[in-house]
Order: structure tokens, then C-alpha cells, then sequence
């Protein structure tokens, strides 16, 4: 017979209110703010509440991000090995130094620099789907005629993927993320857009150009005598995964919180400069992906005085972190000039968000050309009615119907 | 007051150019930090080396 081990929550927990994080994030960082919860998997791991210790937490260099290890905190049950093809681990995966050579590789294609170089095309793709909307019925619903298709489509293009492809790779990523779903339909979206994405990797291979990142990195990899194309499938894999499901949840949160919020709202229209500081207090309100800053300890490691011992499972609460009063004055009011950017959102540490960036200037121009352009659009049905996305590991908004 | 970068640290998140592009700057190549004044000058630069230092991810920056 074994112990069962005193835990204090099984994650992951419910947000109560759709703008708050769950209200047993308080209660944890107030009573035992590093505490052994339970998961999904049946494992047992640690939870760090307070902001400082989950920037320690992800800055140290004995924490894992290896999915491997069979310790790594997972929050949705175990999922199936596969025994003919070994998991080749893309960015989230990898640990320095491998991790450092190849971030390295792609990081120059998401500068603020190179990021700047899109927006006139972003602001094209958004002004070009504000024109379908406004030419559409009403009610609409916005999830589906702007949230999604637009940072789809430029990471399609900046990737080198066709968009025409997009209800396939959709559907697949809105079910990996599912926490609905089975091991095996997991496995079964996974395979088959790592299916899709190694033809697509194979043809760009045969015909490789500068026009796109993929193509890039091949001709990159090709001048170093060093190609990979499992490394490849992985990355694009990674890119085309995190570009849309993330961004597409932030304009749809941010949209629904700013019209809820008139006074916030009115800031930002009076003064454009205001609009990423907003973006910023969103992101932290929110912390959309928090499963993304769990890690696995390699080394006996005091965190917070509390000492986390080689093998133990760590899970950085980033929404109870980016809700710590010692953060954030009252953390839980919206405000978008309290300064947010110290937030963990997109993490912290050597795996911060890769495209960080490319999601401040999708959702600057989105909300300010959306708000421009249609200043009477309102929410079509009452708040407490919306789909919020409580069974994705991404948190969201299934739909969003909006009218004007 | 003195930036001091370690590149060997550096992610590339470019969030010090967002916080101050008259300080900073990242590489085309590898997307690594490039600090373009090392002595900031001002209370309005100098706090922004201070903010870049604190949200740096990689903890790559430091003053002295």
C-alpha cells in the first residue's frame, strides 16, 4: 500500500467568474503560496502562486520543460506513447543548450523590428474582414469573422502555410487543446496535422524560397550543412498552433472586457498610445495560457523557502501570479494604466513567448480599428450568456455574437 | 549609470526595444540584444533602464 500524499487542490481549477481567476488562487497564495496539488494525470506536483517565485521558478536553470519526463506536471490525462516514432520535441520541449541553438535559429523572424514590417499587412487583413462584417447579417458572431481568420492568416503567411487549409488545422488544434476529448482523439488531431505539416514541410523542401519563414529556415539549415526536417515539422507544428489559438482568444476576451469597461474603452479611443499599455492589463487579467510554465525540478532547488527536490513536477500559476496583490495593487480590478508589463503571460524565462510580439501588434491594430470602425458595436446577447472556453487548456470565448 | 547586456543570456523577446528604442536594439541575425547608449542620461531613460532591466525574461540585463 502507498501514502496518498496531502494535497491541497487538484488542478486545474474553474474560473468562477469569466474575468477572474478562480477564487482558490487567493486562498493558496494567502495560506500556503507553494503547495503540492493534484492533476488530471493521477500525479501530484508543486504550485507556486506568488509572481517572484514563478520568475524565479522559470528563470532558474533546474527546471525542465522536457514533456518526456515522465514527472512533468500534465494537466489532461496521460497521453499515449508512440512506439513507432519517437516524439521529436519542438521548442516548448527542449532545454539549453539544444533549446538555446535553436531559438536562436528563429528568433530574428520575430523582432519587434520584423514584427513592425507586417503591420501594414495585418492592418489590410483586419480592415478587409471589418468590411465582410460590416457587410454580413447582424447579429455576428466575431469569434469566427475576425478573432480567428485574422491572426490565421498571418501566421499562414508568415509561415509559409496554405490558409485554404484552415478548417483542417483548426479543427485539429481546437482539439488538442480540448479537455474534452479523449487520449486517442488527442493523438489522432496530433498525428494528423504532423501528417499535413510533413507533406507540406517535403514539398517547400524540393522548392525552397525566401518568401517564407519555413522556406528561410531551410535554406538556412541547407547553407549550414546542418538540415533537419523533423526539426522543421516540429517548429511549424509549434507556430502554426500557438499563432492563432492564443491571439484569436485575446481579441475576443479583450473585446468583450473593453465594452464592459466604457471608461477604459473611451481612453484608448482619445489616445491611440494607450492602446498597449490596455493590451498588457489584458493579458495579465486574463493569462490565457497558464499550463504553458510548468516545469519538471533536475536539481534540488529552494524556491520561496521552500525546497522543490529533483524529480517534482512544478506548475507556475501565471493567472494566480499575475493576480498577486504584492505584483499588482488591487489586482483585480481592470485598469489600463496601472503599468502591467511585468506580467507573466507569455511566461518568463529562456521559453518566453516566441511571438509575443506579433500578438501586441495583431491585437493593437484589432482593437483599434474595430472600435474606429464600428463605434456602436455591443455585445448581442447578455455577458453571462457567453460560451467561455472553461474545457480548453486555452482559456477563450467559443463565439462572441455582436451587433451595432 | 552603466547597461550592461549579456548576450549569452539574451532570448530575443525584444522587449527592451519596446520599452526604449533609443537605448536598445536586437540583431537581424539572431534577434539578441544591441544596446545603443549605454549610459542613459535623464530621468525618463534611466527609468526605462531600469524597467527594461526588471522585465527582461532572460535576465540579461543589468545596471551598474
Amino acid at each position: 500500500m502507498t501514502d496518498v500524499e496531502e494535497t491541497t487542490a487538484t488542478l486545474p481549477l474553474e474560473r468562477k467568474c469569466p474575468f477572474s481567476p478562480p477564487p482558490e488562487y487567493e486562498k493558496l497564495r494567502a495560506e500556503s503560496p507553494i503547495s503540492r496539488v493534484g492533476l488530471p494525470s493521477g500525479q501530484t506536483a508543486w504550485a507556486l502562486t506568488r509572481l517572484e517565485d514563478i520568475r524565479e521558478m522559470l528563470s532558474s536553470p533546474h527546471f525542465s520543460s522536457d514533456r518526456q519526463n515522465p514527472s512533468f506536471p500534465m494537466m489532461v490525462a496521460r497521453q499515449i506513447r508512440r512506439e513507432d516514432k519517437p516524439f521529436r520535441p519542438s521548442l516548448i520541449a527542449m532545454d539549453p543548450p539544444e533549446h538555446s541553438r535553436a531559438r536562436r535559429d528563429v528568433v530574428g523572424e520575430f523582432t519587434v523590428k520584423r514584427m513592425k514590417a507586417l503591420q501594414p499587412r495585418i492592418q489590410q487583413i483586419v480592415d478587409e474582414h471589418i468590411d465582410a462584417l460590416l457587410a454580413g447579417p447582424r447579429p455576428a458572431d466575431l469569434v469566427q469573422a475576425l478573432s480567428l481568420p485574422v491572426p490565421s492568416l498571418v501566421i499562414c503567411e508568415l509561415l509559409g502555410v496554405p490558409y485554404a487549409d484552415h478548417d483542417f488545422f483548426q479543427a485539429c488544434s481546437s482539439k488538442m487543446l480540448s479537455r474534452e476529448v479523449t487520449a486517442e482523439e488527442r493523438m489522432t488531431a496530433f498525428e494528423r496535422l504532423e501528417h499535413y505539416l510533413d507533406e507540406l514541410v517535403t514539398k517547400k523542401e524540393a522548392d525552397a524560397t525566401e518568401d517564407d519563414l519555413l522556406g528561410r529556415q531551410i535554406l538556412k539549415q541547407r547553407e549550414a550543412g546542418e538540415e533537419d526536417h523533423d526539426e522543421l515539422v516540429g517548429l511549424a507544428f509549434l507556430l502554426l498552433i500557438a499563432g492563432h489559438e492564443t491571439t484569436a482568444n485575446m481579441i475576443s476576451l479583450g473585446t468583450v472586457t473593453l465594452l464592459e469597461n466604457p471608461d477604459q474603452l473611451a481612453k484608448i479611443k482619445a489616445d491611440p498610445d494607450k492602446t498597449l499599455p490596455a493590451i498588457e492589463e489584458l493579458l495579465r487579467i486574463f493569462t490565457i495560457a497558464e499550463i504553458a510554465t510548468s516545469r519538471v525540478a533536475t536539481a534540488d532547488v529552494e524556491i520561496g523557502g521552500t525546497l522543490i527536490r529533483a524529480g517534482e513536477g512544478v506548475v507556475g500559476l501565471s493567472n494566480a501570479g499575475n493576480h498577486d496583490p504584492d505584483g499588482f495593487e488591487n489586482p483585480d480590478t481592470f485598469d489600463i494604466e496601472r503599468g502591467a508589463r511585468h506580467h507573466v503571460a507569455f511566461g518568463f524565462g529562456v521559453h518566453q513567448c516566441l511571438g509575443q510580439n506579433l500578438a501586441r501588434m495583431e491585437l493593437q491594430i484589432v482593437f483599434d480599428t474595430l472600435f474606429k470602425r464600428i463605434p456602436g458595436i455591443r455585445i448581442a446577447v447578455p455577458v453571462d450568456e457567453l460560451p467561455f472556453k472553461h474545457d480548453s487548456s486555452i482559456y477563450g470565448l467559443h463565439a462572441l455574437p455582436v451587433t451595432w | 549609470m552603466k547597461i550592461i547586456a549579456d548576450t549569452g543570456k539574451c532570448v530575443g523577446a525584444g522587449q527592451c526595444v519596446l520599452t526604449d528604442p533609443d537605448l536598445f536594439d536586437q540583431s537581424e541575425d539572431d534577434g539578441t540584444v544591441i544596446v545603443l547608449n549605454a549610459e542613459p542620461k535623464g530621468a525618463e531613460a534611466e527609468e526605462n533602464a531600469r524597467t527594461a532591466v526588471h522585465i527582461c525574461p532572460g535576465q540579461a540585463l543589468s545596471l551598474a
